[in-house]
């Protein structure tokens, strides 16, 4: 039996050239010059797809903080993506506020849900919070659902796109370089934090509570704050979600869409950052590519991850050392 | 006064009396040492100074300040660090990664810091990582400060648990068994690592140790505890003496650990 050695396979290669300090900031160039060039190659389809896809990483590198990171299982994410979308939505239309002044509304009213969440069950061990995160991404669907602020199962719609000096950002093409600039956000944000005292108490916390507490660390703060960072991330994702399609409703936030991220996160490579972007695109691309097979794509595409799950249980991205 | 004082500590868990009317206390500066047959409430009675287990009646003072109701991490801050009776390292994170742990309690750089690298982040960083490569060199580990801490030979392991520890600023340090399962000229290191953690840095240490002939030479004091009694307390030479200790350990169905 031939055993293959991680660097070479495919994604022992590409990351290696990760891992190469020297062969990172070249590659990091080729990333953001095929970001800047796959709109005018790929056409406006792929665009949009391209899109959400960014989003998705957006997403998912938040989601990422609090699985990844800290160990939480959240299976109710996509309330916090909820939060973001219609406290714009909400405040453009009942104040009529501009979206640059609103959004930081929505990091608040994300940090306070996360924080009202939380401290109560996050003193409990995990498996009481996927329970609470599950019922909690209901509540919020099914408030926004059956609220008249909210607009009930229609929705909110005309949210005014954003305007950033002198320009309106209102395009698909518009969209898609912002959600760029918020996914390289997003990653050096990760980054930082994973690299600081904070992210590393992530880590204590999540290997042995025990021993993390008896180096001094206060496991309930620490988790709340991975839970409220990450429920910054969504609500940012959700408030530029809210503004690229200037109309929401309940069904963008159900229990589907927390589960796909959380799958993307989990397929990616928990605490990975480059393995949890390769899921956010697999994630949102497969099913694109997998058109062609019309009603037999998803069936299709659930097998690959099954079998990616099979054969990588840590996720696609190798471990690190 | 001492530096830590037990005060009838009584600890029950489902009816049964694990610790009972324990009474104690560490001088500063001192090396003390708690032993007793397996299943005395040692590992309880450290649990319980270190705010795992919170005993039912009594009080605990260290250096002044009340920490019997403080949650473990209050108590670390307040200056009591421990190890565990089987190593517990962080795994999968390097041995200068799991000793800058001990550091969290001493900084506060928080989110803001990390995304916006502030000054002071960067300050206080800087300080973490040198003080945790201070506390394994004084360990003698600092050579395998980038490998995986669980890759290490066990006698290394339990030094950078010790190294992480003193990473917390403590003035007392608890001790679980720190040389269970070390050679014989791993012991000896033990025994002179814990000689100056006392001299150099003036920390306390109360250990716990099976190890009787170890015990006899580093403690300046030992108290004895059977069936969650403290049944005895004085220097080694008395407790070497002491009837009531030798009944303790004979009267085990193993004939007792201690080599007297």
């Amino acid at each position: 039996m031939i055993v293959r050695s991680p660097a070479t396979s495919p994604m022992g290669r590409l990351q290696a050239v990760w891992d190469d300090k020297r062969l990172r900031y070249p590659l990091v160039a080729v990333i953001f010059a095929l970001m800047a060039i796959a709109p005018h190659v790929l056409g406006p389809y792929a665009t949009v797809i391209l899109t959400n896809a960014l989003l998705y990483v957006v997403l998912c590198l938040g989601l990422n903080i609090v699985v990844g990171y800290a160990g939480l299982l959240d299976l109710g994410y996509a309330a916090f993506f909820a939060v973001g979308a219609y406290t714009i939505g909400i405040v453009h239309h009942v104040l009529g506020l501009d979206f640059w002044l609103t959004l930081p509304l929505a990091v608040l009213a994300a940090a306070a849900a996360g924080i009202i969440i939380g401290s109560p069950t996050l003193r409990l061990r995990s498996d009481y919070l996927a329970i609470v995160t599950l019922g909690f991404g209901e509540i919020v669907r099914l408030s926004a659902r059956n609220l008249q602020i909210t607009g009930g199962a229609s929705g909110i719609s005309g949210i005014e796109q954003p305007w950033l000096f002198g320009w309106h950002i209102s395009s698909p093409l518009d969209f898609y370089y912002v959600f760029c600039v918020l996914a390289v956000f997003a990653v050096i944000a990760s980054l930082r934090l994973a690299d600081s005292r904070l992210g590393r108490a992530w880590l204590y916390v999540r290997h042995d509570e025990d021993a993390a507490e008896a180096m001094g660390i206060d496991r309930v703060k620490v988790k709340l704050a991975a839970y409220v960072t990450g429920a910054i991330f969504g609500a940012i994702g959700g408030a530029f979600f809210a503004v690229n399609l200037s109309a929401i409703s309940p069904e963008s936030f159900s229990f589907r869409q927390s589960v796909l991220v959380l799958m993307a996160v989990v397929l990616g490579g928990m605490g990975k950052i480059p393995g949890v972007i390769l899921g956010a695109f697999i994630v949102i691309l497969g099913p694109e590519l997998l058109r062609d097979l019309g009603d037999m794509r998803l069936l299709v595409f659930a097998v690959g991850l099954l079998l990616i799950m099979l054969f990588r249980p840590s996720g696609i991205w190798p471990r690190s050392r | 006064m001492a530096l830590l004082e037990l005060e009838n500590i009584t600890l029950r868990f489902a009816g049964n009396t694990v610790l009972d009317g324990v009474t104690f206390s560490v001088e500063a500066r001192s090396i003390v040492s708690l032993i007793g047959p397996n299943g005395a409430g040692k590992t309880s009675l450290f649990n319980s100074i270190t705010g795992f287990y919170k005993p039912q009646a009594g009080a605990i003072s260290f250096d002044g300040l009340q920490t019997l109701r403080l949650k473990p991490h209050q108590v670390t801050a307040a200056g009591i660090a421990r190890t565990f009776q089987n190593v517990r390292l962080f795994r999968d994170m390097t041995v200068l990664e799991n000793v800058m742990s001990g550091m969290h309690c001493r900084t506060k750089a928080g989110a803001i810091g990390a995304l916006l690298r502030l000054p002071s982040q960067r300050r206080e960083e800087a300080l973490i990582h040198e003080t945790a490569a201070e506390c394994l060199d004084f360990c003698g580990v600092l050579e395998d400060r980038s490998r995986i801490a669980t890759t290490l030979a066990y006698g290394h392991q339990r030094r950078v648990e010790i190294a992480r520890a003193l990473a917390t600023q403590p003035r007392l340090l608890l001790l679980d068994e720190p040389a269970a399962g070390l050679t014989a000229g791993e012991k000896e290191d033990l025994i002179a690592l814990i000689g100056r953690i006392r001299d150099e840095r003036g920390i306390s240490v109360l250990l716990i140790e099976h190890d009787t002939g170890l015990v006899m030479r580093i403690s300046e004091r030992i108290s004895v505890l059977d069936h969650g009694v403290l049944i005895a307390e004085g220097k080694p030479k008395e407790i070497q003496a002491n009837p009531k200790v030798i009944e303790a350990y004979l009267g085990q169905d193993d004939g007792g650990e201690l080599e007297l």
